[in-house]
């Protein structure tokens, strides 16, 4: 099972041209909204034509624009959940999943429906309407309707997005787990870096229509490419770096040098470190210390959020360099201390971009 | 009094006619015109509407051209021995290109009412265009088309300069209500109008409430009022 696709599509305000190869695997794109992390999706099924490029899955191609082949959406085995579920509101539970069964012998289709019922437990509502099931149960009928034809790549866009926390952590749980049977590629589209850490190998980020990078969770979580790239995995501290040697960089704005494990090969650049990374400095520690004032804090019930600025005294709420992610329990340690608090910035945590 | 009732008969018969005709030919084109994404898209739809701002006099003009004895259809015809002026013929056609624009455009807006989406999912699970319009584009539409068929079924209804102009006013054979009533009016015949026009008026309301009542129920049982 493997997939290439290479295409380019002109959209209102920018071009989508993105290149992904895979191998029976979950890839995550993600992407802010409007970066054309959809319209890639409607590109692979079929529904909107790209201008140019290619798209194969199994050997088999299904988009071409130079030997002009452009596979219709209804043959091209895909399986495309949407984020609205886009199931038929005039067809039962079971019928949606029957849709697209068409040519299948009568005994053959009502045994895979019962199987697929029972798999995705929506055998008790078999007979209800969609608007007549919870948002939990029309994303298991939309997906078991997608996959109900076996399809051959399976498109997600978006699909927790309109379900509250506490249904899409359950929801996450249940597609890592259906998804495992799935022997296809899929492609799972989504603006939040959590849901595409816990489902996917390789995420894509893309940005204004350009493929950013593509890389293991893993390495794109540890070591940012790019500011966007930064952004996107949810780092908070980012900021103007230059370079002073192989591993000390200059960070004007918050008027300090810093020690980083990357290798700095360039003169400029950006340099980050992620909120929850900070950590107080020991008595002993000189390197990378930094003397810091708290600007401002916010406590919600499991975590809070330090606002910090670097040297002197802020002086406002607004004024302030660095944001410190910590646990209550490291709260309270905190408020004992007096300020300014010692702060020590991890070589192997500070990270440097290029771009 | 001599009362004729033979115009009602004459004017069921052809607006269910046209009617028919208007329900597939209008459906057909908004659902192509509603999928057509290509440069003359303005200048077709304004083509396919043009008959609901005309007067229906250039339709009726333009009809003559087409169909009467000079016109290229009707040589055509004459060939065969068939000619349609002045017959009820030549009045289904005036009342399908009179009518047809209010089915087109407003079933063409319930068209577009559709989640894309719905119809995307229906495309990438394998259906067929013509599996996706009957199973899917139509009844979801279909309280706007209920609404459409009434529409054009009221406007063929009450259709005269046109078809006064392709089928004349012959008693028995081409006279519709609106016509009798026209011509009950001008030979003095008050009386005879007066209850034509009460006919038009119930007919055309018992079509409307009817209608109404049937798509609400629709709505009621099958759609429900969060359709997503």
């Amino acid at each position: 099972m493997d997939f290439h696709v290479d295409i380019q599509k002109k959209l209102p305000g920018f071009e989508l041209a993105v290149k992904l190869e895979a191998k029976q695997e979950i890839i995550g794109i993600l992407g802010a909204s409007g970066s054309g992390k959809s319209m890639l999706l409607r590109c692979i099924a079929g529904l909107v034509k790209p201008d140019a490029g290619k798209i194969i899955v199994n050997g088999k191609t299904l988009f071409a624009a130079k030997k002009k082949i452009n596979v219709k959406p209804r043959e091209r085995k895909v399986g495309f959940l949407f984020q609205n579920y886009a199931l038929f509101p005039h067809l039962t539970v079971s019928e949606n999943i029957a849709f697209g069964l068409d040519g299948w012998e009568k005994a053959a289709k009502e045994e895979k429906i019962a199987a697929l019922l029972e798999k995705f437990h929506l055998t008790t509502m078999e007979k209800r309407y969609p608007n007549q099931i919870s948002g939990g149960q029309q994303q298991r009928v939309a997906l078991a309707r997608a996959m109900a034809g076996d399809p051959e790549i399976l498109l997600l866009d978006e699909p927790f997005s309109a379900l509250d926390e506490h249904l899409k952590g359950q929801m996450l749980k249940e597609m890592l787990a259906y998804l495992k049977d799935f022997s296809g590629n899929t492609l799972y589209v989504t603006h939040n870096m959590e849901e595409a850490y816990s489902l996917c190998q390789r995420i894509a980020i893309l940005k204004a229509g350009k493929l950013e990078v593509f890389a293991a969770k893993e390495e794109l979580f540890a070591a940012p490419v790019s500011l966007e790239t930064a952004k996107i995995t949810g780092c908070k501290n980012l900021v103007k770096a230059k370079r002073r040697s192989d591993s000390l960089l200059e960070l004007q704005d918050w008027g300090i040098r810093v020690k980083t494990a990357s290798k700095v090969t360039v003169s400029e650049g950006f340099a980050g470190i992620r909120a929850n990374q900070l950590k107080l400095a020991a008595a002993s520690q000189q390197e990378n210390c930094y003397q810091m004032w708290i600007a401002d804090e916010n406590t919600t019930p499991f975590r809070s959020t330090l606002y910090l600025k670097i040297g002197t005294k802020p002086a406002s709420i607004e004024d302030f360099h660095l944001e410190w992610e910590v646990s209550p329990e490291e709260m309270r340690e905190i408020t004992k201390k007096t300020q300014p608090l010692q702060i020590y910035l991890d070589p192997n945590t500070v990270f440097f971009m290029e771009k | 009094m001599n009362f004729d009732l033979s115009p009602a008969w004459i004017s069921l018969k052809i607006t269910f006619t046209a009617t028919i005709i208007i329900f597939f030919i209008g459906l057909t084109v908004a659902w192509l015109m509603t999928n057509y994404r290509g440069r003359w898209k303005a200048l077709i739809d304004g083509i396919l509407t043009l008959p609901l701002v005309l007067p229906p006099t250039v339709a009726g003009f333009a009809i003559l051209l087409l169909i009467g004895n000079n016109g290229p259809v009707g040589n055509f015809l004459e060939l065969f021995g068939v000619n349609i002026i002045f017959s009820w013929y030549a009045a289904v056609i005036a009342s399908v290109i009179v009518a047809f624009p209010l089915m087109y455009k407003t079933a063409k807006g319930a068209f577009e009412q559709i989640d894309p989406n719905i119809i995307g999912a229906a495309r990438t699970l394998g259906a067929s265009e013509w599996k996706v319009f009957w199973r899917v584009a139509v009844p979801l539409a279909w309280p706007g088309i209920a609404a459409a068929t009434t529409l054009a079924f009221a406007r063929s209804l009450g259709e005269f300069g046109a078809t006064l102009m392709v089928a004349g006013s012959i008693p028995g054979k081409t006279q519709t209500i609106p016509i009798a009533i026209y011509f009950a009016t001008q030979g003095g015949e008050m009386q005879v109008a007066l209850i034509w026009v009460l006919i038009i008026f119930a007919i055309s309301l018992t079509v409307i409430v009817l209608t109404n009542y049937w798509s609400s129920y629709q709505s009621k049982t099958r759609l429900g009022a969060g359709a997503l």
